[in-house]
């Protein structure tokens, strides 16, 4: 380690919703709809001095074999509507949601993000996503006709028309581009945070490049020291093309963590947890995404399927394609003869992200380790039990991280900008 | 013995955008016993203002009773993202929302979207009530009992208690069904402002799929005709609240007031619409609604928990619902 000061880490919480991440079963899972949930999730970051507080979307309900996704948590709110009511109940925590920019105009998301910045006195943030999804699309009026080029580089105008329609406070904003042809002028003067913060997420080349130019934070997904030590490089590298600093752009992986009083005791709770969450049916499930056709007589604790994938099959909808199927399907029989792994262990393997396990001081020990290292500036934490499962986490990681002198004690600003260390744009 | 009466305010303040402000008038009008309150919004630049909805969401956990009822508009917005909207406010509320059915028919707002033309007031009121079916058939599209939690099997939900809605209209089509859970209140109470001499198409949207009107009719016997009518076409569920311009600088005026109030006939009750939010709503409260009490026109306190339960409207059954399907063909086969 070098001579400089330690690094401080940022921290947010994820209200997992749609996903095999909840642990539905569990006795202690609550309510997913409940404003009560929500208020105990983010009472809870606020209580941890956590940066922010956020929530993904999906604007259809998930399909297997044409039917509705039935084995995970289904249902959720809409997100920003649901942080506007947080704002209340909380004080200092920023408040991010998902909104999808292929399924709305500028116009409205400038104002509406800009009204949650006011009602909250400065903690919006916008989780940028886009869809080139004709099964969303069903659900609105533009349809789904969007290819995959063309939902970027529409984000990215849609992103700068927004930050426009944000600065236009005292003459109408005018934006003349390839997707937007618009004029005008919000109800609103100047937000707290000039602009609400803007996450995005993506490891394509096209995304870093995104992010680099447009976003505040950034999402990734690199569960090894050096692969996030690497991707982290990468990214702040492109920074300066823009004119940008290193640490204007703020790195935060998506993370899970299973804590208990001893690591072992954690590691054998970490097997449990994903025991649970990847049940006999969603191994099928998941299978059947590759496979392109009914597999409900496989047995999901023996070996793959023998017979080789259909492809250019529609048969799940609204997730995330996975790719060549017949390409994948290689790939994974020789994972798991190289593994000796079942059906089921496979797609547990496959599945799991970047999480820390062990005890409160191990897990505070990894956090550490992976932002003073650069392997990322902070984390998205997603428990697997709502809406206590970051109780344990505040209750007995962060004391730990403030004692090392790389978490806040208190909050020193109002502002979810503040909390980042970022510009205010338009301040003069 | 005078019949109770129900009311609501207007919490419109131009200029006003901190959540303080509205969430000060509300607890005001809550601690009155009115039945809701509402917000205006549009996608005019002026005057300043924030979302009307997102502002009631906000206000929503500093109040404990009133009615919640912020205008959104159906001509930029998408029917599916409005339906969820008023579908969360009712879960953030514990059901006290509401939705003032709102259009937008200038060419300033048509640029800043940037989309379309401003269109004629009768297309938009026609895909208005287009927006509102389709919002109403996303509320149902999940009964009340479809999520199971079914550890035996591993089911969260019974999909069969969930509904394609496949709506297809002139304006846009939506397959469903809602991602948002049925709302506390089964649906959100569904507000549409009209005057005497409105578009067909404006009354038509209110007698369909109203729960309550807002009438602006100043004179007492048009007021009490249009009543009449309404309520032959859309039947005894519907509420018609009279606007009343509100100015309470002193006591004269909250007797005169007063006095108006006891003396309407043949309507449900009254929307007030007040000068000076600040002023007016709590002179009604000091002044007005003690007098009314007194004389049995305001109730005193709240009947239950939801925006339904203070307007005596029941909760509907899901359309979708095997009770509502059986209730259905029964009426059919008479």
């Amino acid at each position: 380690m070098t001579g400089r000061p330690l690094k401080q880490i940022h921290l947010a919480a994820h209200f997992p919703g749609v996903n095999n991440t909840t642990v539905w079963t569990d006795p202690r899972s609550g309510s997913q709809i409940d404003f009560s949930s929500f208020r105990h999730l983010a009472e809870t970051a606020e209580r941890g001095k956590f940066d922010f507080f956020f929530l993904a979307e999906g604007l259809r309900l998930r399909e297997v074999n044409g039917r509705i996704h039935d084995l995970d948590v289904v249902g959720r709110p809409e997100s920003i509507t649901l942080l506007n009511a947080l704002a209340a109940v909380t004080d200092r925590l920023g408040l991010a949601a998902t909104v999808n920019a292929t399924f709305n105009e500028p116009y409205e998301l400038a104002r509406r993000f800009s009204s949650l910045d006011h009602l909250s006195g400065g903690r919006a943030a916008w989780n940028v996503v886009t869809s080139s999804d004709a099964f969303t699309g069903e659900n609105f009026r533009r349809g789904g006709y969007l290819d995959r080029a063309d939902r970027y580089t529409r984000a990215a105008e849609f992103v700068q028309t927004a930050r426009e329609f944000w600065d236009a406070v005292d003459a109408p904003a005018r934006h003349r581009g390839p997707h937007f042809d618009v004029e005008g002028r919000l109800s609103l003067p100047r937000s707290p945070q000039g602009h609400p913060v803007v996450i995005q997420a993506g490891d394509s080349d096209g995304g870093r490049e995104f992010a680099a130019s447009a976003a505040d934070i950034i999402f990734s997904r690199h569960s090894t020291l050096e692969a996030g030590k690497a991707f982290h490089a990468d990214v702040k590298r492109r920074l300066a093309a823009y004119g940008r600093k290193p640490d204007e752009l703020k790195i935060m992986p998506g993370v899970t963590y299973v804590l208990a009083d001893t690591d072992a005791d954690a590691q054998e709770l970490a097997a449990e947890i994903r025991r649970a969450q990847v049940g006999p049916g969603t191994t099928i499930n998941y299978l059947e995404q590759v496979w392109g056709f009914d597999l409900s007589d496989h047995d999901p604790d023996g070996p793959l399927p023998a017979a080789d994938p259909v492809v250019d099959s529609s048969l799940v909808q609204g997730r995330t394609r996975l790719g060549d199927p017949v390409a994948l399907a290689a790939e994974w029989r020789a994972i798991a003869a190289a593994k000796k792994l079942t059906s089921r262990e496979l797609v547990i393997e496959l599945t799991g992200r970047q999480s820390f396990i062990g005890s409160a001081a191990t897990v505070a020990g990894q956090i550490d380790e992976f932002v003073q290292n650069d392997a990322a500036d902070g984390f998205i934490l997603v428990p697997h039990l709502t809406p206590g499962g970051l109780d344990g986490f505040v209750d007995g990681v962060v004391p730990l991280l403030q004692e090392r002198g790389v978490f806040r004690q208190d909050y020193t600003g109002t502002t979810l900008r503040s909390h980042l260390g970022l510009p205010t744009p338009g301040e003069r | 013995m005078p019949r109770q009466l129900h009311f609501s305010a207007a919490l419109d303040s131009p200029g006003h955008v901190s959540a303080p402000h509205y969430a000060a008038l509300a607890r005001t009008a809550e601690q009155g016993g009115l039945d809701f309150v509402t917000l205006d919004d549009s996608f005019a630049a002026g005057p300043h203002r924030p979302d009307a909805l997102a502002t009631f969401a906000r206000i929503a956990p500093e109040t404990t009773r009133i009615g919640l009822v912020p205008t959104v508009t159906t001509t930029h917005t998408e029917p599916f993202h409005t339906s969820i909207s008023v579908n969360t406010l009712d879960w953030v509320s514990e059901g006290r929302a509401g939705w003032l059915v709102g259009v937008s028919g200038t060419e300033a707002e048509a640029r800043a979207f940037g989309r379309r033309d401003a269109a004629p007031e009768s297309d938009l009121w026609s895909e208005a009530s287009d927006a509102v079916e389709v919002a109403a058939r996303l509320w149902d599209s999940w009964e009340d009992d479809a999520e199971i939690r079914d550890v035996a099997t591993g089911r969260f939900v019974d999909r069969d208690k969930l509904h394609y809605v496949d709506f297809e209209g002139t304006h846009f089509s939506v397959r469903g069904p809602s991602i948002t859970p049925r709302p506390p209140q089964g649906r959100p109470v569904v507000v549409v402002a009209l005057t005497a001499a409105d578009l067909p198409e404006r009354t038509g949207l209110a007698v369909r799929h109203a729960d309550v009107v807002l009438l602006d009719e100043p004179d007492p016997a048009a007021a009490r005709s249009a009543v009449g009518r309404l309520r032959l076409e859309a039947g005894e569920q519907l509420r018609v609240l009279v606007r009343v311009e509100v100015a309470l600088p002193d006591g004269v005026a909250a007797a005169a007031l007063t006095e108006r109030i006891a003396g309407a006939a043949g309507v449900d009750g009254f929307h007030l619409v007040p000068a000076d939010p600040v002023r007016d709503l709590a002179a009604f409260v000091r002044d007005v609604a003690p007098a009314l009490r007194e004389r049995g026109i305001l109730r005193a306190g709240y009947p239950g928990r939801t925006l339904r339960d203070h307007l005596g409207l029941a909760r509907p059954l899901s359309r979708y619902s095997t009770a509502a399907r059986t209730a259905i063909a029964a009426e059919v086969s008479r």
